[in-house]
């Protein structure tokens, strides 16, 4: 091998770095165990052992490929810890391990995977949950688009937050939160790939919310009924999936929805609705009518709920249905996607 | 939701309540008004608008919709371009979902065929200059808004020498068919004249549509106050007995329109006889490439085989078209046609009946 050879294969992830010898365990100490090392993780054992206090476990499970992999406001990785974490931290649970999968197309840079790495490492010590194992695999160029991201995480949900998963004590009277302004995500991810001929300062949301859910849970403790984040399909779908799994009635008010002019100008100019386009650092809370002035309160406090709001409620009226008071007086109903999601975009 | 500041007035409540207000009071006899522009379908879904008029109001839908309006034999030829080796298809996003006989576009580029959205002709004449080995097919769809900048594109393409673009027309123009559904017995009352339509051509189009068939025309805006306006000014026609053209889109459009674009406009295109969806063929309503210009019609000079036409017999677009149903008549209607599995053209665009219905407004 020529020595020019050697130093691009250093510099570019390579079929044998995914074959199991040593460039494989090369680039698990060089970059993932440099970045998520940990007691647990640094054992490197088949599977991670864990110690989890007695109660019930959160466990779930999401893949990434979002296109492009570094998008503004954040990249692949950060949006793949962020999902999980997200997925338990909604659930009621408090989250605890991750793992990480790596699927990567052949001649990625080392560079691109060490800056993924870093920011999955920094996202997790901020959300305090720890990566305890992992995978890797390499495949020839063409068979994966970069680089795929598989995480899978535990938390553990104490008694009195178990049935905010399902929804089951929502009622009638109940008010609707969101932590922010939608869509940001979504069309980050759209005016990075589209090749739109202006340019527009649209970050992406992506952040782990569970610091942001521990704080109402603990000060609010029994107020939260239900959390959803409102990743694809927007806040419209988590909005229509409640009306439809609880059968109750959904009321949104369009004048107090959260959402940045640049992004409204976009979904305006390219003919998007904002209450369909995804985001990844928004959670959706149902909680009790007679709490929420508190819940919300306690929500801005938080840097990540500054602009949460109060924007609709659950009625006992039209069951499996949301409707939507239109800024103008008008209304309509707001039904499930179909059809024309962005794809890949997280 | 707080709308960009531009808009701010258009989009007030006040006013918006204040029309309507006006409106209920003014309007005693049934009126049917008919828009014929997907925008304004879009527009009026959106806001939530039909929620804020008097029973005697009833908003319809027409073949405002380019997308929906192109024959099932125009996706079949397109299919058929792309399918060739030598070709790469550009179109607007929304035709490539459009079902033909037995694939669509997007089936197509899913099988590997070199399919690519643009937002502008101009990108697909940029695509031909990066690939000169290619031929680069642009499908032109759309009313007398996009035609001229079709036309402006193929000029472009002359000046720069560029011998491999290629433009497969289906551009339409708006008024043939506006008297076409009346005469076909569409119970009308008056139009909501399509303003992009009519920021190029002017309001003039529009005069025997008042005076041949006593319709009031009023050429709209798109959003709320503006429609509304519109409708308040076609309700004091109608009652008044007056049906006349008027504009309300006055911030956008003139009465003798763009003159600069119907100039390039008609440099490129002529008149022809063109088949619409639901209406079969409508005399001098569709624009065709002249022979000035052959070199760039993809009709002539790529030799394509075309599947036969095969609509699916449930389908009623073309009735949902001429506002002689609406969607929810159809019994496939969120039953086997849906924005996710279109059997029609109208529930793919967004600008179609179908698929504003779908989104908007109840299908339990």
């Amino acid at each position: 091998m020529h020595i020019i050879d050697i130093v691009a294969m250093d510099k570019n992830i390579s079929l044998n770095h995914g074959s199991g010898g040593k460039l494989t365990h090369q680039l698990i100490s060089d970059v993932f165990l440099k970045y998520f090392h940990n007691e647990t993780l640094d054992q490197l054992t088949d599977a991670a052992l864990l110690h989890i206090p007695e109660s019930r476990i959160a466990f779930t499970t999401d893949s990434f490929v979002v296109d492009p992999i570094f998008f503004p406001g954040g990249n692949i990785g950060k949006l793949a810890v962020c999902g999980t974490v997200n997925d338990l931290a909604v659930s009621g649970a408090r989250p605890l391990y991750l793992s990480a999968s790596f699927i990567i197309e052949e001649g990625l840079s080392m560079e691109t995977l060490d800056t993924i790495a870093k920011s999955m490492a920094e996202e997790a010590h901020a959300a305090g949950v720890k990566i305890v194992t992992g995978d890797t695999k390499v495949v020839a160029h063409g068979q994966c688009d970069k680089v795929f991201i598989n995480t899978a995480g535990i938390g553990v949900v104490s008694g009195p937050h178990e049935k905010i998963a399902t929804g089951m004590n929502v009622k009638p009277g109940d008010k609707i939160i969101i932590n922010g302004d939608i869509a940001d995500h979504g069309m980050a991810i759209l005016c990075e790939r589209e090749n739109l001929k202006f340019k527009t300062d649209i970050q992406s949301d992506c952040a782990c919310l569970n610091s942001l859910i521990d704080s109402v849970l603990e000060t609010e403790p029994g107020a939260v009924k239900f959390m959803r984040d409102a990743t694809r399909g927007g806040l419209a779908t988590v909005l229509c999936e409640l009306a439809g799994e609880r059968k109750v009635g959904v009321e949104l008010d369009e004048e107090s929805l959260p959402i940045s002019e640049p992004v409204l100008g976009v979904c305006d100019l390219l003919g998007f609705d904002p209450l369909y386009i995804a985001n990844e650092g928004k959670v959706v809370l149902v909680v009790d009518g007679d709490r929420s002035e508190k819940v919300l309160n306690q929500m801005r406090k938080h840097p990540l709920g500054k602009n949460s709001n109060i924007i609709g409620e659950v009625v006992d009226d039209h069951n499996g249905m949301v409707l939507l008071h239109t800024d103008v007086g008008g209304s309509r109903i707001v039904d499930m996607l179909a059809g024309d999601q962005l794809p890949r975009i997280c | 939701m707080k709308a960009m500041e531009v808009f701010d007035a258009f989009r007030d409540r006040r006013t918006v309540e204040n029309l309507a207000g006006e409106i209920r009071k003014i309007s005693k006899k049934s009126i049917v008004l008919m828009e014929v522009c997907g925008g304004h379908t879009m527009a009026i879904q959106k806001y939530g608008l039909p929620a804020l008029l008097p029973e005697t109001v009833t908003l319809k839908s027409g073949p405002g919709c380019p997308v929906c309006v192109t024959s099932q034999s125009y996706i079949n030829r397109a299919i058929a371009y792309c399918r060739l080796d030598d070709v790469i298809l550009t179109t607007y996003g929304d035709l490539i979902r459009v079902p033909g006989s037995s694939s669509s576009l997007e089936k197509e580029r899913a099988r590997g065929r070199d399919v690519r959205i643009v937002y502008s002709s101009l990108d697909a004449l940029q695509i031909a200059k990066e690939h000169p080995d290619k031929k680069v097919v642009f499908l032109g769809v759309g009313f007398e808004t996009t035609a001229p900048t079709t036309a402006a594109t193929i000029i472009r393409a002359d000046a720069d020498k560029i011998s491999n673009f290629f433009v497969y027309s289906a551009h339409k123009v708006m008024p043939p068919v506006m008297g076409k559904l009346v005469d076909e017995g569409v119970k009308i009352n008056g139009y909501i004249a399509p303003g992009h339509v009519s920021t190029i051509t002017g309001s003039g189009i529009y005069k025997d549509i008042a005076g041949k068939y006593g319709l009031g025309c009023v050429v709209s805006g798109f959003e709320p106050v503006d429609i509304l306006n519109s409708v308040l000014m076609l309700v004091k026609q109608f009652e008044a007995g007056e049906p006349k053209v008027e504009i309300e889109y006055t911030r956008a459009v003139l009465p003798e329109g763009n003159k600069k674009a119907q100039q390039l406009l008609y440099e490129v295109f002529e008149h022809r006889d063109d088949w619409w969806r639901g209406l079969d063929v409508i005399p001098k309503s569709g624009l065709g490439i002249r022979d000035k210009y052959a070199s760039f019609d993809a009709e002539k000079k790529i030799e394509v085989e075309v599947e036969e036409t095969k609509e699916n017999p449930g389908c009623i677009c073309g009735e949902i078209l001429k506002g002689l149903k609406n969607p929810r008549q159809c019994k496939l209607f969120a039953r086997g046609c849906d924005p996710s599995n279109p059997v029609g053209a109208c529930m793919v665009s967004h600008e179609g009946a179908c698929h504003a219905y779908y989104r908007y407004s109840s299908h339990g």
